[in-house]
């Protein structure tokens, strides 16, 4: 479709205004939508998510589809809606479809990604800026924040990141879906959540405390302290094990952790 | 889309009986009541839900008919039409799966010097393991161990479970939790570095390890991290579509198909690890999923037809929890913590039925009850039955702004479609989650196929009937370390062989011979929503 053409089919949207026709009937099948996918122009029932609208016209996907419930960041999407100029976002499996959308995929962004050893690497500024100089070219226009399927403080754990304080970068970024809108659109070239992983991994493995339980526990294993007990286990008839099943004792639900 | 005026009518009665129902437990069933409800209304157990297998060599025994209808195919390559001497890439190991078995058998074989290759059907990452919220299972604590851990695991999937695989399952469980540890993964830690840990459904310790409820994401993310920081070679949308074998009948590769350039390549391989997941999108008995797009239980079909014994498939998991409402993401997965930090499931009269926390089959038989039976559901505009899970008791019981900490995720995707279920109750019904069986393994992971290795969900005999929550997440980095690690020090003695599609022909003739339908092919590779009502999420 021609860009002319294009314009033409929003502007035809922005006069439709808002619908006319009354709500549905029961009875009535669902009010019909028109959405443009990537300029093409398609009817679809009200009420889908784009993802399930662009596979009512018959999309079958490949890219663009990953786990369907908001999790995995392959089905960022941008759009426009008639009569407002602003660029929207919005994951597909998750977003309603609305009359007139122009919507395009963004299944994925050619994003930097430095490779780091974890297990050496200081849980520093340091660390980051040699693994993303870019790092420091950060405007501060808040794009990226405004651009967040998550709703993300985007900009503010970057520039966390800048002060080196990389335990505000890992709290607030850890909902990321890494689903790359927020590099897309950064006049400097970021890669907004590659140094947000890369925060949180320092901050898992560095900063925050090691677990003095798990390491008591590793050192019962290798100490073999379980294997005969889970030998019996293994050897038990179907009649012995279910005795012990239904017989053991549960954790009450509130005994509080030892904190 | 907020709660039309008689819904919001229906949640007067679960506002009305919360503070009395805080303090009132409900009684577990005894295991003789727990036999009865899941027979009764449990979907494994509906006359027309399975069928008999009528070809290879689990003939005869019954399982899902979806499941079956793709298993009664023949292969979607015609074997006459590949020179397997023109070899595109020789490895030691053939990873195929990019979730999280996958990835961890990828890392586990990289760092042991093999030459790897970790080929994917759609991204990295792209599998079930990214959408696991609850948690992960390890006996951690003093308070615990992995003998307990055994017990849990066998009795909540019906004692029949493979004990060597049981065994190696909970025993390696707390050096898993270690090594993500070590990777960097944030599992909640409390100031002083313990690992916060609830109780899932059927569990005897407070065992659960979570991040907050990204946990399968948390996980995956460091993984697949982990996995380009190593440089371990991966090929994205490329499923494997069959396998190789040699002249013993040992598996030796793969043959690939590039979705972008619709071309075919061939892989030779000394070892091959399956970890492709399950079968969700066949959407077994019409039940809507929680699973990922590509759950198309591709692996299954291909290592049958390879040889591989199947197992269990006749128990299908469904999670007591799916969204009801809104429409627009009904089946998508509500995840067990929110019952594991304290709400309790309600019927339309606004009283609890069932113990939030038995198993999950016996839950999801107890909710169908109580829409089909006792007609105390709640029916959508769409017509959708589903009953109360009354989340706001979580920040009764946990204080203001727990379900936001807590649970994140859950809390946005509400948010989403305008339902706060920090105050209000949301509306759910079973949905199908995951694949109890599969190919069968021994505890080093391998199948009845030489060379072939089998991690996760496409496996089965750790779980036995009945996966507990927290289960998974453990299962695919346990035996997709195993496999790896098995798969290593095989691929040292294995001299490579001719390849040879001999066994897809023999499987397409064995179809004809049956008599069954011949016109269906598989794997299929993708559910094909595209091309029909869209129904599903």
């Amino acid at each position: 479709m021609s860009v002319s053409a294009e314009r033409e089919l929003t502007l035809q949207d922005a006069l439709r205004q808002k619908p006319a026709e009354p709500p549905a009937k029961a009875g009535d099948g669902p009010r019909i939508l028109t959405i443009h996918i990537m300029g093409s122009r398609y009817e679809v029932p009200e009420g889908l998510t784009i993802m399930k609208a662009m596979e009512h016209a018959g999309y079958v996907f490949i890219r663009g589809c990953g786990c369907r419930s908001g999790f995995c960041g392959a089905c960022a999407t941008v759009y426009r809606t008639p009569g407002d100029y602003r660029l929207k976002v919005g994951l597909a499996c998750q977003t309603v479809a609305e009359d007139g959308m122009m919507l395009t995929q963004i299944p994925f962004y050619p994003a930097n990604k430095a490779a780091y050893d974890v297990e050496r690497s200081r849980p520093t500024l340091g660390t980051l800026l040699t693994n993303y100089p870019e790092l420091s070219r950060c405007l501060g226009c808040n794009t990226c924040t405004k651009v967040c399927p998550q709703d993300l403080q985007v900009m503010e754990y970057m520039a966390a990141a800048m002060r080196g304080d990389l335990t505000r970068v890992a709290e607030m970024s850890f909902d990321c879906l890494m689903c790359g809108l927020c590099a897309s659109r950064c006049p400097a070239e970021t890669v907004q959540y590659h140094v947000a992983i890369l925060a949180r991994r320092l901050y898992g493995r560095h900063i925050a405390p090691a677990a003095a339980h798990l390491a008591d526990r590793m050192a019962e294993i290798e100490q073999h302290k379980f294997d005969a007990e889970l030998d019996r286990l293994t050897g038990l008839s179907r009649e012995e094990i279910k005795k012990l099943y239904d017989a053991r004792d549960i954790e009450a639900e509130d005994e509080q952790e030892d904190e | 889309m907020p709660y039309s005026p008689e819904m919001q009518e229906a949640v007067g009665a679960v506002e009305r009986s919360r503070t009395r129902r805080l303090k009132e437990v409900h009684p577990r069933l005894s295991p003789e009541e727990k036999q009865e409800l899941l027979v009764k209304f449990h979907p494994d157990y509906r006359p027309d839900a399975q069928r008999e297998l009528k070809v290879g060599s689990n003939r005869g025994d019954r399982m899902p008919v979806e499941l079956v209808d793709v298993l009664e195919a023949k292969s979607r390559i015609d074997p006459d039409r590949f020179d397997l001497e023109a070899i595109d890439r020789e490895v030691d190991i053939l990873i195929v799966g990019g979730g999280g078995g996958g990835s961890a058998a990828a890392l586990v074989a990289h760092a042991a010097g093999a030459k790897v290759l970790q080929v994917t059907k759609l991204r990295l990452g792209d599998a079930n393991t990214m959408m696991a919220q609850g948690g992960i299972q390890a006996a951690t604590k003093a308070s615990d161990s992995p003998a307990i851990h055994y017990l849990d695991v066998v009795g909540g999937g019906g004692y029949v479970n493979h004990p060597e695989l049981v065994k190696a399952l909970v025993n390696d469980a707390p050096g898993i939790i270690r090594w993500l540890e070590q990777l960097g993964a944030m599992l909640n830690k409390t100031p002083d570095g313990t690992m916060e840990s609830i109780h899932g459904g059927g569990t005897s310790r407070k065992r659960m390890h979570f991040a907050r409820d990204y946990t399968g994401a948390e996980i995956m993310r460091t993984l697949r991290d982990e996995v380009r920081n190593q440089g371990v070679e991966v090929i994205e949308f490329c499923p494997v579509v069959e396998l190789l074998l040699d002249e013993q009948g040992a598996c030796a590769g793969a043959i690939l198909y590039n979705f972008d350039t619709e071309q075919y390549l061939i892989v030779r391989a000394k070892t091959v690890i399956l970890a492709t997941g399950g079968f969700g999108r066949l959407h077994v008995s019409g039940f809507e999923t929680t699973n990922h797009y590509g759950a198309t239980g591709d692996g299954l079909i291909m290592a049958y037809r390879a040889g591989g014994k199947l197992v269990f498939l006749d128990a299908t998991q469904f999670h007591p929890t799916g969204v009801a409402f809104p429409e627009q993401i009904v089946g998508q997965l509500v995840t067990e913590k929110v019952r594991g930090l304290g709400a309790q499931l309600v019927n339309s009269d606004g009283e609890q039925f069932v113990f939030p926390l038995e198993t999950r089959d016996a839950v999801s038989a107890a909710i169908i009850r109580e829409c089909r039976e006792r007609i105390k559901g709640l029916t959508t505009i769409t017509g959708r039955p589903g009953v109360w899970l009354d989340s706001p008791m979580i920040e009764l019981i946990g204080g203001r702004g727990t379900v936001e900490k807590q649970l994140p995720a859950m809390f946005r995707q509400y948010s989403r479609f305008d339902i706060n279920m920090a105050k209000e109750p949301i509306l759910i019904y079973p949905t199908l989650h995951y694949q109890n069986g599969g190919v069968e393994i021994d505890e080093r992971g391998e199948t009845a196929v030489t060379n072939l290795f089998a991690a996760g969900e496409v496996s089965g005999g750790v779980h036995g009937r009945n996966r507990l929550m927290g289960n998974s997440l453990l299962d695919i980095l346990v035996f997709g370390r195993r496999a790896a690690q098995a798969a290593v020090e095989r691929a040292a003695t294995v001299a490579p062989g001719r390849l040879s599609l001999d066994h897809v022909r023999r499987y397409n003739e064995e179809i004809e011979a049956s008599g069954v339908a011949e016109h269906r092919n598989s794997p299929i590779l993708l559910p094909m929503y595209g091309s029909r009502e869209v129904a599903s999420s």
